[in-house]
């Protein structure tokens, strides 16, 4: 693998009424594990359902029900574990989480505070400007999701859907790693990339398939190179946790207007309350969820309705050797084997079906031209027709075939233009459709000169001023390209305009 | 034939497989009795229409030769366990009209082996209590009387439905459940035998959770032999409960040779309590002579921590309680307050589990709750889960070092009179489930054997200790002792 070296970008800073301010940040990205089946129960996991049609005896908490561990759940936590370079707890055990609410029917939620099944491991956040940062992740849990209260449906009464609860929950927590709301968003958007590669998250946001708390503090230059050395957390702020962001956009929005929110409070000789909030959106500003008098105490205990999970490591072992290329490790390979450059790599490996269908046109052909026509051409015109990649009309086989005629200087690449838009909205065989059509280059040097020869014989006075002013060259190039219908090889044109009007 | 009622579950079985008897005259012969029985309060919901055609169907399949061990036989079921469109509330008016969609594994597989349910078994709110007192259905009573005394007697509890009923001759046997002894206190108050099989032996998939670590199901019966068969006929791998042995089921009755030649028998000093009263010690050396006499070995031995066993006790159970409980908060199902206007969410959680929840159950969700919270956590209930620990190793080393069984009194006392501990510290009763917590700590069966009379002529029990999963080897010892106990003592009919 290519070592791929970034420098750390800058923390952000805000200028606050009487100094700067750097940002501290830490998430909690809570992931939807891609199940058929709930967590603990048989009941379907599907989105949009009738409300409480998904309910197994167990989810709605009725008496004497027990929860059974679903192996698949357990399976995609340890594959999202190896994904993220972590070390997997073959011992882990399942907590309850005891409070009151009545889309949480048990009166506690199942998940491991003590024993997660996940342990440290790291995630390799790129901004895209050459700079990237090692943000370490903490622990992945596993939980169940609770249902949902529905309060606008009457003016008296609030409903409650259950088919979420128990759906199965990864909470992937990340150390205070992240100095900006860029650097968050980013953080969120490559643990998305690398579960998506996994499979073990459809990362949906908007579904609720994927949110983020985010844990916002503020500290003075310097302070955060302390507590790096020290790991003493004394030297950063007080934090305050904003709850339940589904938005990569709002994330970053609502770390900003917290941060400067913190530097009000202190810069006017206040204190920030260590607390949870919630960002409004519409105002544009966080507000607290709970005063300290309301919060919980969750009483945590081991749930002595399930045995501690055991695993081995052999299976651990078969589930990594089932582990597909993932981002970092497949653009490094373009970058590589294709001579891509970082930008294009990253394009390109954003998600795993543009990069196999890169591959595809890739193989055995001008890797970096197959880079530019699928992020130039294929996806600008997919864009443009709100298509992706897996709606695409175009196959890699098709857009590979154009991309070796261009190679083989079959054809120029306007023709090749032309001929991809042919292929995107009719289809079919481009090296049958430029025999066909005749879009063929001109190679033939005789065709063109006679052509050229034409062009100077009925234009002398450009061809007087061209000779002083080389620039003018491009002109007989145009006029020999119009000439051709635009099938003159434009290398042999270019160099038999210069030599002749060198002449 | 008259007084069918009066059969033990062998006796009937064999009756049955004769053809001198069906199953709806079995089942006839209980729903009499039952009916005939209001003052003992013991039978809280009856199916007696479900109970006739799960008979005749009984009698169809005992037709045939492949009829189940347990085919055509009636017993009762704690209101504990959740059985399909028939009330199930634990005792609990939080449950009222509660009727579960499904059938719990343990009385499921008691119909799969062909038994009639006759209805459901009076108990302690949800499983708390020591007298069947906390019931939203009111007392259980016992069939005994003291000689020469009107006083009604409690018939133990938590399962204080089960022994009565099984005593009165109500039923030929009943479900139970014990997490701290409520299958053999009431057993031993009511001269029945009660077993309570390893932690995981039986499947709790519906049966209504009090502490689930502790939680077993087992047998109440006239006989050891009883409890044999239904037991197996009980317990089993299950699928559906993550803390229930996938191990395979042994004919228990089978086991029941009464030969105890050679088998090791510790009496543990540290249950050797102040103030015992005088007829339990004779009792005890009386079991101790009738194992020695049998064959038996018997060595002293010790079990250091058990004085810590029941404060332990009642910090986990309690815990676990509280959380269990949660669920029961009028939303969904069973009881839910009136409210007033105005009355949010938090209201309606309040009044609607102050309304539902009886005395007991309050106290020890606050006391769970207590234990639980933060700051408090590992003063109690870790302190209660290291302490339990030992006791389980304290039991594992006696059973290294050669000791079969261990016996010991089932209860310090014989059954009290009803109403005698309302005014007295809720720890008083606590006190009675001394002798039986720990081997709910520690997971392991226990058996309760009724071994005499008091001089009042109340029932006393001893019980018997067995090592993880051996309870074929329990039964055993317990067949041994019941057979030199001879106890053939009935309560005088005064219902």
């Amino acid at each position: 693998m290519l070592d791929l070296t970034y420098e750390l970008p800058k923390p952000k800073v805000i200028s606050g009424a009487k100094h700067d301010w750097e940002l501290v940040i830490g998430l909690e990205v809570h992931a939807q594990v891609s199940s058929n089946a709930k967590l603990f129960s048989g009941a379907s996991t599907q989105f949009g359902a009738e409300p409480n049609s998904n309910v197994a005896f167990v989810d709605s908490a009725m008496p004497g029900m027990l929860p059974v561990i679903n192996e698949y759940c357990i399976e995609q936590a340890v594959r999202t574990g190896l994904g993220l370079k972590a070390q997997i707890n073959l011992k882990s055990a399942f907590d309850r989480k005891n409070y009151f609410y009545p889309d949480l029917p048990q009166g506690y939620q199942i998940s491991q505070l003590y024993h997660p099944i996940v342990g440290e491991g790291e995630v390799l956040v790129e901004l895209g400007n050459g700079t990237a940062r090692n943000v370490r992740i903490e622990r992945i849990h596993m939980e169940q999701d609770a249902g949902k209260s529905i309060h606008d449906m009457d003016p008296n009464m609030s409903f409650v859907d259950l088919n979420r609860v128990g759906v199965c929950l990864m909470e992937i927590v990340s150390r205070p790693d992240i100095r900006g709301p860029e650097e968050a968003a980013a953080f969120v958007g490559k643990l998305r990339q690398i579960m998506r590669y996994l499979g073990t998250c459809d990362g949906n946001m908007q579904n609720g398939n994927m949110r983020a708390d985010v844990n916002v503090s503020i500290c003075r230059p310097g302070d955060y190179e302390k507590y790096q050395e020290t790991q003493d957390f004394s030297h950063l702020g007080t934090r305050c946790e904003i709850k339940n962001m589904n938005s990569m956009r709002f994330i970053q929005q609502a770390i900003e207007v917290e941060a400067r929110r913190q530097i009000a409070i202190v810069e006017a000789g206040g204190t920030v309350d260590q607390e949870t909030r919630l960002y409004d959106v519409e105002k544009g500003e966080t507000r607290s969820m709970r005063s300290k008098e309301e919060a919980h105490d969750y009483r945590y205990f081991p749930d002595p309705d399930l045995l501690p999970l055991e695993i081995e490591q052999e299976w651990v072992d078969q589930i990594a050797a089932t582990l597909p290329e993932l981002p970092d490790d497949k653009k490094a390979r373009f970058i590589s084997d294709f001579g891509l450059s970082d930008y294009d790599a990253s394009v390109l490996t954003a998600d795993v079906e543009s990069a196999a269908y890169f591959e595809a046109v890739a193989e055995g052909r001008n890797g970096k031209l197959a880079a530019n026509w699928v992020i130039n051409e294929l996806f600008g015109r997919l864009k443009a027709d709100d298509k992706d990649i897996s709606n695409c009309p175009v196959t890699p086989e098709q857009l590979g075939g154009i991309v070796a005629l261009i190679s083989a200087e079959t054809i120029s690449g306007k023709i090749a233009k032309d001929l991809f838009e042919i292929v995107y909205t009719e289809g079919g065989d481009p090296a049958l459709i430029v025999e066909e059509r005749g879009m063929k280059q001109v190679t033939d040097t005789g065709a063109i000169e006679a052509a050229l020869d034409q062009i100077i014989a009925d234009n002398p006075a450009q061809v007087e001023k061209a000779k002083v002013n080389p620039k003018l060259a491009g002109w007989f190039v145009g006029q020999v390209m119009k000439a051709t219908g635009g099938k003159a090889n434009p290398k042999a044109v270019n160099q038999l305009v210069a030599q002749k009007l060198g002449e | 034939m008259t007084d069918l009622n009066k059969l033990g579950l062998a006796e009937a079985r064999d009756l049955l497989r004769k053809g001198e008897t069906t199953s709806v005259e079995l089942t006839q012969s209980c729903l009499t009795a039952i009916d005939a029985a209001g003052a003992l309060n013991a039978f809280v919901h009856k199916t007696p229409e479900l109970a006739m055609e799960r008979a005749k169907a009984a009698d169809e399949r005992l037709k045939g030769d492949d009829a189940p061990a347990m085919c055509g036989l009636p017993i009762g079921i704690k209101d504990l366990f959740c059985t399909k469109g028939v009330d199930s509330q634990a005792g609990s008016r939080i449950l009222e009209g509660f009727k579960p969609e499904y059938e719990s594994t343990v009385s499921q597989n008691l119909i799969d082996n062909g038994a009639v349910m006759l209805g459901k078994l009076n108990m302690d709110e949800f499983a708390m209590g020591s007298s069947n007192e906390t019931s939203v259905y009111g007392n259980a009573v016992s069939p005994w009387r003291r000689d020469n005394d009107d006083a009604e007697l409690t018939p133990g509890g938590s399962s204080g439905g089960s022994a009565s009923a099984v005593a009165a001759d109500l039923c030929l046997a009943a479900t139970g459940t014990d997490t701290g002894g409520s299958i053999r206190q009431p057993a031993a108050f009511t001269g029945t035998v009660g077993i309570k099989p390893t932690y995981g032996r039986c499947s709790r998939w519906g049966v209504v959770a009090f502490a689930s670590s502790l939680d077993q199901a087992g047998p109440m019966t006239k006989s050891v032999r009883d409890a044999a068969i239904m037991l197996e006929a009980m317990c089993g791998h299950d699928a559906k409960d993550s803390t229930s042995a996938d191990l395979a089921v042994p004919n228990f009755e089978a086991m029941l040779t009464g030969d105890i030649k050679g088998k090791k028998i510790g009496i543990p000093k540290e249950y050797r309590m102040d103030g015992m009263p005088g007829e339990i010690e004779t009792l005890w050396a009386d079991g101790t002579a009738m194992l020695k006499d049998a064959g038996a070995e018997i060595v002293d031995i010790s079990l250091p921590h058990t004085k810590y066993a029941l404060p332990a006790y009642y910090v986990i159970a309690p815990a676990e309680a509280s959380s269990n409980l949660a669920r029961y908060d009028g939303v969904r199902y069973g009881h839910r307050a009136t409210l007033e206007a105005g009355d949010g969410i938090t209201e309606m959680y309040e009044k609607t589990r102050a309304e539902g929840f009886g005395h007991e159950v309050q106290r020890r969700v606050m006391i769970g709750t207590y234990v639980l919270s933060a700051g408090f956590y590992d003063a109690y209930y870790n302190r209660a889960r290291r302490v339990r620990t030992l006791i389980k190793k304290d039991f594992e080393d006696v059973f290294a070092a050669g000791v079969d069984a261990i016996l010991t009194p089932a209860t310090p006392s014989a059954a009290f009179g009803l109403g005698e501990m309302t005014d007295a510290d809720p720890v008083q009763m606590y006190l009675n489930d001394v002798f039986t917590v720990t081997v709910n700590l520690a997971g392991l069966p226990g058996i309760s054997v009724p071994a005499g009379l008091d001089a009042q002529g109340l029932p006393l029990g001893l019980q018997l200790i067995g090592k993880p999963w051996e309870e074929g080897d329990l039964l055993n010892t317990a067949y041994a002792l019941e057979a030199a106990a001879g106890f053939v003592a009935k309560p005088r009919k005064w219902w």
